[in-house]
C-alpha cells in the first residue's frame, strides 16, 4: 500500500487536486490496472440475497407532482434531512481523494442516518476488480479514515448497494456497463433514476466523461429525477480554460445541476462566518470601512508539494488556493446581507464583492510569490522547492503568494485585504483576521499602551476552528499598563465532535439538491479575472522570491506590508 | 480530579468548582448547559456514566440530585447536604457535582441546584427514575427549559402515559419518544420512495411498550388512519406495516441491529436500525433545546388539521 507506484503521468496527476494539507500520494498498489475490461462480465449485482433479474421489477417514476410526506413536519426537528432516492458514480474511485475522503464521508454519512435506505455507490476506474474487491478496497478505507467508529450492520446495509465499473474513460463497453448498472439499481434498490456522477479524475478527462455520459445517455434525468455532475478544483487555470471548461460541462450537464466542491466552504467554520455576521447583533455595526483597518486572509501549510509535482508545477499557489478559497473566504467575509440564506440569494452577494475587487496599480509593489528554499521544518531537514523531485530546477512556479486587493464600495472603501497563501511555512493553518483601527483618542499615556496591538476579530478556519477577539485588558497591578489578551471560542470545547467533516456535508448537500456552499460558475469566472493579470504580470516580470523553509515567508511580503505601515499577523 | 465536601453549602460549592477548575489549569471552559439529574443511589452511577459520555457532544456542568432515604428519625429531623466536586478526566468534557441530600434539605434540593446553574447557559433536568406525574409543576422542573423522563422505567408505561398526555407542558420530552427517532426517519424515508397514500397501519411491539403506543399515536396522528397495535416477542417495537393500495411499506427487526425493508414492487433490503445507549438518547435530547412539538402530537394521538 505504500509504494509509490511508477505511473503514467495522467494517474498521476490524478491525485493532484488533493483536498487537504495533509493528503499525500500513495495508491493502492494497481498490479491489475491495465487489464482488459472487455474479458469482464457485465455487472452483476454484488450478490444481495433476493435480488430478482432486473428487467421484472421496474418501478414507474411518478412525477413528483405535489405530493407530502405526511410524516415530515418542519416542526419535527429530530427527522434529520435525509437524501432523497439514489446513487453516487464516482470517476477515479482508486485515487486519493476518494479513498481518504469520498469514501469514508459517504459511510460517515450512512452512519449517521443520513442517507436513503437503497443508496448506492457505483466505482469507476482502470482497474481489473469485482464487485466484492472494490467493495473491500471501500471497506479499507473507510476503517483508516472514517471520523464515525465501524459498525457491522451500517457496512452490510452499503455493501449491497456497491458496484464497480472497470474500464478507461474512452470505453464504450465499460459506459454501456454503467448505464446497466444505473438502471439495474434503479430496480433492486429503488434509486430512482437520481444519480450524482463524481468527476474525482484529473480535468484533462474531465471533457472525456461527461462526453461518455451524455452519448450514453446517463447525463439525460428520466422524467421526475435527477441527473447531477460534480467536479472537483482546480476550474481551469484561467479565465479562458475555465470558461471552456464550463461550455464543456454545461453543453451535458444544466448550469445548475453542476456542483464545483470547494471543501473550504463545508467547513463548519465558514459556514458560521454568515451565522456570526447575520445572526448577530455585535459585529455588523464595526464590520465596515469606518472600524476595519484591514483584513489578512491565509492558508498556510507546513508540507511541500509532495508527489504533487506533475501537477503543481506551472500551477502555483495563487492558481492552487488564491483563485477558490482565499476569494471565497473574502467574499463571504465582505458581502452584503443576502435576502435569504439560500444558493441565489448567497450568488447575488458574492459575485458584486467579487466584480467590485479593485487591483492594486502597482502589481510589483503589492503582490508577492516567492519558491520555498531548502531549511529546517519543525525539526526535519527539507530540500527547496527547485530542488524538489521532478522539478525543472529554473521553474517560476509560485509556492507562495501574497497580494493585496481592495474592493470598491461604501462598505468598504480604502480597506486592504491582504491574502496569502504558502507551502512549507511555519505551521499548518487557515484564518481570517480583521483588525480594527486604534482607538482614535486613547486617554493613558503612550507607556501604559505600549504593548496594546490592534484590536481583531480571528476566524480560525483550521485547525482547532473557532474564533478568537484580540482586545486590550490592564495588566493587574497598581500602575496602569494596558497589554492584549483573547478571547477564546473553540468549536472542539462548546460542541465537542459534532462537527462533521467537510465532505459529508458536502456530498449529503449534492444528493439534497442543496447549492449553498458550491461556488457557481460565474463567482469561478470572476475569481479568474481578478486573479489574470496578477499572473500575467508575474511571467513578465522577474523571478519568484526564495524563503526559507519553515519561516513565515519571504523578506518581500514583509517588505509588502510595511510599505502600508503593517505588519502580518503571525497565526 | 474530586474534592468531597460535608455537610456543605452550594456556595462553598461554587469555590470548589473554581478551585477544580484552577488546579487542573483550565480557568475556564465553554460549557453549552446545565443537565440536572434526579436519581436514587441505586442508579445514579449509570445516569452518570450516560451523562459523560454524552457530554462529548455536549460540554456541560452535571449536577446529580441523590435523594438519600433517611433510615431512623435522627437522620429524618437532621438535614445535610454532601457534595463531590469532579473536573477534569473525572467528569468527560465537562464539570460534575454530585449531591446527596438528606433529610429535610431533600424536599428543597432547587435551591441547592439553583445557585450552580451556569450563568445565561439552558437548563435540562432528567429523571432516570421516578419522574414526578407533571415535571413542569416540580420545584426542579420549573428550572428547566427542557425535561427529560423515560417511561421505561415504570411498572404500568401506559398509564404514566396517559398522565403525561394529560401533564404536558412544551419543554417536556421522554426516552420512549427518542428511541423512536431512527424508526421515524427510517419510515419517512420510506414513505418519501413510495410516495402513495397509507390507507391503514399496524406496529407490533412487545406488550406494554411505551415506545410503540407513541410510535402507533404518532401514525396515527399523521397518517390520519387507524393503527392496529399488534403484540410480539420483541424486543421492543418489532414491525411497523403501513399498507397502501399498492401493498405493504414493512420496516421489520425482529432482532440485532439489522432491519429489513419492503416496498411495494421492490425486492426487501436490509437497513441499520439499532437499539442505542442510552447516552445516545441524552446527546440526541441535548441538541435541542425548544419545546419538541411532535412529541406532544404523539402523546395525543389524534389526527391534528395542518396548520399552516
Amino acid at each position: 500500500m505504500s509504494k509509490k507506484p511508477a505511473e503514467p503521468a495522467a494517474r498521476d496527476a490524478a491525485t493532484g487536486p488533493s483536498p487537504d494539507a495533509a493528503v499525500g500520494t500513495e495508491e493502492p498498489s494497481p498490479k491489475a490496472m491495465q487489464a482488459a475490461a472487455q474479458t469482464h462480465e457485465p455487472a452483476a449485482p454484488a450478490a444481495p440475497k433476493e435480488a430478482p433479474a432486473p428487467s421484472e421489477v421496474r418501478v414507474p417514476v411518478q412525477p413528483a407532482a405535489d405530493w407530502v410526506n405526511p410524516l415530515r413536519d418542519p416542526s419535527d426537528r429530530r427527522l434529520p434531512r435525509i437524501a432523497g432516492p439514489s446513487g453516487l458514480v464516482i470517476f477515479g474511485v482508486t485515487g486519493d481523494l476518494s479513498r481518504k475522503k469520498l469514501m469514508p464521508a459517504v459511510y460517515d454519512l450512512a452512519n449517521r442516518g443520513l442517507l436513503p435506505p437503497g443508496f448506492s455507490l457505483v466505482g469507476f476506474a482502470r482497474r481489473d476488480w469485482e464487485n466484492q474487491d472494490f467493495a473491500q478496497v471501500v471497506y479499507e478505507a473507510v476503517k483508516e479514515h472514517a471520523r464515525t467508529p465501524f459498525r457491522e450492520e451500517v457496512w452490510h446495509q452499503l455493501t449491497e448497494g456497491m458496484r464497480f465499473i472497470p474500464g478507461d474513460f474512452d470505453d464504450d463497453t465499460a459506459f454501456k456497463q454503467l448505464k446497466d448498472a444505473v438502471e439495474e439499481l434503479d430496480a433492486s434498490r429503488g434509486t430512482g433514476g437520481n444519480f450524482a456522477f463524481y468527476l474525482s479524475v484529473p480535468p484533462k478527462f474531465f471533457p472525456k466523461v461527461v462526453q461518455q455520459l451524455k452519448k450514453h445517455g446517463l447525463a439525460q434525468a428520466p422524467e421526475g429525477s435527477w441527473r447531477r455532475a460534480v467536479i472537483e478544483k482546480p476550474f481551469g487555470h484561467d479565465l479562458a480554460s475555465a470558461r471552456e471548461l464550463n461550455r464543456i460541462v454545461h453543453d451535458v450537464f444544466d448550469p445548475e445541476q453542476v456542483f464545483r466542491i470547494d471543501h473550504y466552504l463545508g467547513k463548519e467554520t465558514v459556514q458560521n462566518i454568515l451565522a456570526l455576521r447575520f445572526a448577530n447583533q455585535m459585529y455588523e455595526p464595526i464590520w465596515n470601512r469606518s472600524y476595519v483597518d484591514h483584513v489578512q486572509i491565509t492558508m498556510a501549510e507546513d508540507i511541500g508539494i509532495g508527489g504533487r509535482a506533475g501537477y503543481y508545477d506551472g500551477i502555483g499557489a495563487a492558481r492552487d488556493v488564491i483563485q477558490n478559497h482565499l476569494l471565497q473566504l473574502m467574499a463571504l467575509t465582505a458581502m452584503e446581507e443576502p435576502i435569504a440564506f439560500d444558493a441565489e440569494a448567497l450568488l447575488t452577494e458574492k459575485l458584486k464583492v467579487l466584480k467590485s475587487v479593485r487591483l492594486p496599480e502597482d502589481l510589483g509593489a503589492h503582490t508577492v510569490r516567492a519558491q520555498y528554499a531548502e531549511g529546517w521544518q519543525g525539526g526535519a531537514k527539507v530540500p527547496g522547492y527547485l530542488q524538489e523531485e521532478g522539478i525543472d530546477p529554473a521553474s517560476k512556479t509560485d509556492t507562495y503568494a501574497a497580494i493585496k486587493l481592495g474592493i470598491d464600495n461604501r462598505r468598504w472603501a480604502g480597506v486592504p485585504f491582504y491574502l496569502r497563501t504558502g507551502k512549507r511555512l511555519g505551521r499548518r493553518v487557515t484564518e481570517i483576521a480583521v483588525v480594527f483601527k486604534r482607538a482614535p483618542h486613547s486617554p493613558f499615556d503612550s507607556t501604559a499602551t505600549e504593548e496594546l496591538g490592534e484590536n481583531a476579530i480571528v476566524i480560525r478556519v483550521q485547525p482547532d476552528e473557532g474564533m478568537t477577539v484580540r482586545f486590550g485588558s490592564k495588566v493587574p497591578g497598581t500602575s496602569m499598563e494596558i497589554r492584549d489578551v483573547t478571547m477564546d471560542f473553540a468549536y472542539g470545547e462548546s460542541f465537542t465532535e459534532s462537527s462533521p467533516e467537510a465532505y459529508e456535508r458536502l456530498i449529503l448537500d449534492v444528493l439534497l439538491g442543496d447549492a449553498n456552499l458550491f461556488p457557481r460558475h460565474q463567482e469561478v469566472e470572476e475569481s479568474w479575472k481578478i486573479l489574470d493579470p496578477i499572473e500575467r504580470y508575474w511571467d513578465e516580470h522577474g523571478r519568484p522570491a526564495q524563503y526559507a523553509s519553515g519561516t513565515w515567508g519571504p523578506r518581500e511580503a514583509d517588505e509588502m506590508l510595511a510599505r502600508d505601515g503593517r505588519s502580518w499577523r503571525r497565526p | 480530579m474530586k474534592i468531597a465536601l460535608t455537610d456543605t453549602t452550594a456556595s462553598k460549592i461554587n469555590k470548589a468548582l473554581v478551585q477544580g477548575r484552577r488546579a487542573i489549569g483550565t480557568p475556564a471552559v465553554g460549557m453549552v448547559l446545565t443537565l440536572v439529574i434526579v436519581t436514587d443511589e441505586e442508579n445514579a452511577y449509570d445516569s452518570i456514566k450516560a451523562a459523560q459520555d454524552a457530554s462529548r457532544e455536549h460540554p456541560s456542568r452535571t449536577l446529580v440530585v441523590i435523594k438519600r432515604h433517611a433510615r431512623t428519625l435522627r437522620d429524618r429531623t437532621h438535614s445535610r447536604l454532601d457534595a463531590e466536586v469532579r473536573v477534569g478526566s473525572e467528569a468527560g468534557t465537562g464539570e460534575t457535582v454530585v449531591l446527596r441530600t438528606y433529610g429535610e434539605v431533600s424536599d428543597h434540593a432547587d435551591s441547592v441546584v439553583l445557585p450552580l446553574l451556569l450563568p445565561d447557559a439552558p437548563v435540562v433536568v432528567w429523571w432516570p427514575v421516578e419522574a414526578p406525574d407533571n415535571p413542569a409543576a416540580d420545584p426542579l422542573g420549573a428550572l428547566a427549559q427542557r425535561r427529560i423522563t423515560d417511561l421505561y422505567a415504570f411498572e404500568r408505561p401506559l398509564e404514566v402515559l396517559q398522565t403525561r398526555a394529560r401533564n404536558y407542558a412544551p419543554g417536556d420530552t421522554d426516552l420512549a419518544w427518542t428511541r423512536l427517532t431512527l424508526w421515524r426517519s427510517m419510515l419517512a424515508a420510506a414513505l418519501d420512495q413510495a410516495r402513495v397514500e397509507v390507507t391503514s397501519a399496524a406496529v407490533e411491539a412487545e406488550p406494554d411498550n411505551p415506545s410503540a403506543e407513541l410510535l402507533a399515536r404518532w401514525l396515527q396522528a399523521r397518517l390520519g388512519v387507524t393503527v392496529d397495535r399488534v403484540p410480539s416477542q420483541g424486543p421492543f417495537v418489532t414491525t411497523v406495516r403501513l399498507s397502501t393500495a399498492t401493498g405493504d411499506i414493512v420496516v421489520d427487526r425482529p432482532a440485532g441491529p439489522l432491519a429489513t425493508l419492503t416496498l411495494p414492487g421492490q425486492p426487501s433490503r436490509t437497513l441499520a436500525l439499532k437499539v442505542r445507549p442510552t447516552s445516545e438518547l441524552i446527546a440526541e435530547e441535548l441538541r435541542r433545546l425548544d419545546a419538541d412539538e411532535m412529541y406532544a402530537v404523539a402523546l395525543r394521538g389524534e389526527p391534528i388539521k395542518e396548520t399552516v
